[in-house]
């Protein structure tokens, strides 16, 4: 077995129990913290697959963003020390037959499919390959999905801000919350 | 490079992650878990196209560009979830989504 073989079945176990204890974690601040070490072994997992600059993406913006983000809701909408009670013993149950069911599917269809790798020699990827291709407009270009984007990650950063932000002095009355 | 791993491995790693986060969304009821459990169900899709890429077209760049065009799409998601969830939570004094069903202003 050599050294690769182990770092992935290493990281492929930290990546499943993880997984399992995210999702089935009574604890809410917990579960965020098995999502961070979920995402950190994915971006090992990236790195073992040789695409480097991905896998700064996901430690920067996933492991160090997403996450403190969704911590820092959890801080600010339940308690720390909160867990949930548990839901009904049948929906846990019928929920964990559809998701094993399905997995089982899934693998068999894959260990049962005959994938065959082109024959083409693989491509270094740098960054300045990486750079060239988010901006070009040939065949091999990607701007059109690159302005996309872009546009999407404005309108999100706008939208967050209206949403999130306090309703101002209104002219009418001020907002009531909570009315029932 | 990755000698002795088929592809095979990543794969169904890939699927576990992914059927776990289904798991999570179909039975948690708080608001934040279940955007935690899309994340899971994201970040397992990017691994799939990863492992597409580097083993079967490895002289292309698709699946990397396509893993951080959904990188990003999981970003704004997320940003924009968590903006509506803690208006929620102002209005409603819960982010549980069984409490949480009017929307009346």
């Amino acid at each position: 077995m050599t050294a690769n073989q182990l770092m992935f079945i290493l990281f492929a176990l930290m990546i499943i129990v993880f997984s399992i204890l995210t999702v089935t974690s009574h604890k809410i601040l917990r579960a965020a913290v098995y999502l961070l070490f979920v995402l950190v072994s994915t971006s090992a997992l990236y790195f073992m697959l040789n695409y480097q600059f991905l896998a700064a993406i996901q430690l920067t913006l996933y492991a160090g963003g997403i996450v403190v983000l969704i911590i820092f809701s959890i801080l600010l909408t339940s308690h720390i020390s909160q867990s949930f009670e548990s839901l009904g013993w049948k929906k846990n149950i019928f929920s964990a037959i559809a998701a094993i069911a399905g997995a089982i599917l899934s693998i068999v269809t894959i260990l049962d499919y005959k994938f065959s790798a082109t024959a083409e020699a693989a491509k270094e990827v740098d960054m300045r390959l990486i750079g060239k291709s988010l901006l070009s407009m040939n065949y091999d270009g990607y701007v059109l999905p690159f302005e996309v984007i872009s546009i999407l990650l404005l309108a999100a950063m706008v939208s967050a801000i209206v949403i999130a932000k306090k309703a101002g002095p209104s002219k009418t009355k001020s907002p009531t919350y909570n009315q029932k | 490079m990755n000698s002795g791993i088929p592809l095979q491995y990543f794969l169904i790693l890939a699927t576990i992650m992914f059927f776990a986060g289904i798991y999570g969304f179909l039975t948690r009821r708080n608001l934040i878990t279940i955007l935690m459990s899309v994340e899971l169900i994201l970040n397992s899709v990017n691994i799939n196209f990863l492992a597409f890429n580097r083993y079967l077209y490895p002289h292309k760049l698709e699946g990397m560009f396509f893993s951080i065009f959904v990188i990003a799409v999981a970003a704004s998601e997320a940003a924009v979830a968590i903006a509506i969830i803690i208006n929620i939570y102002r209005r409603f004094t819960t982010i549980n989504v069984e409490d949480v069903n009017e929307m009346k202003f």
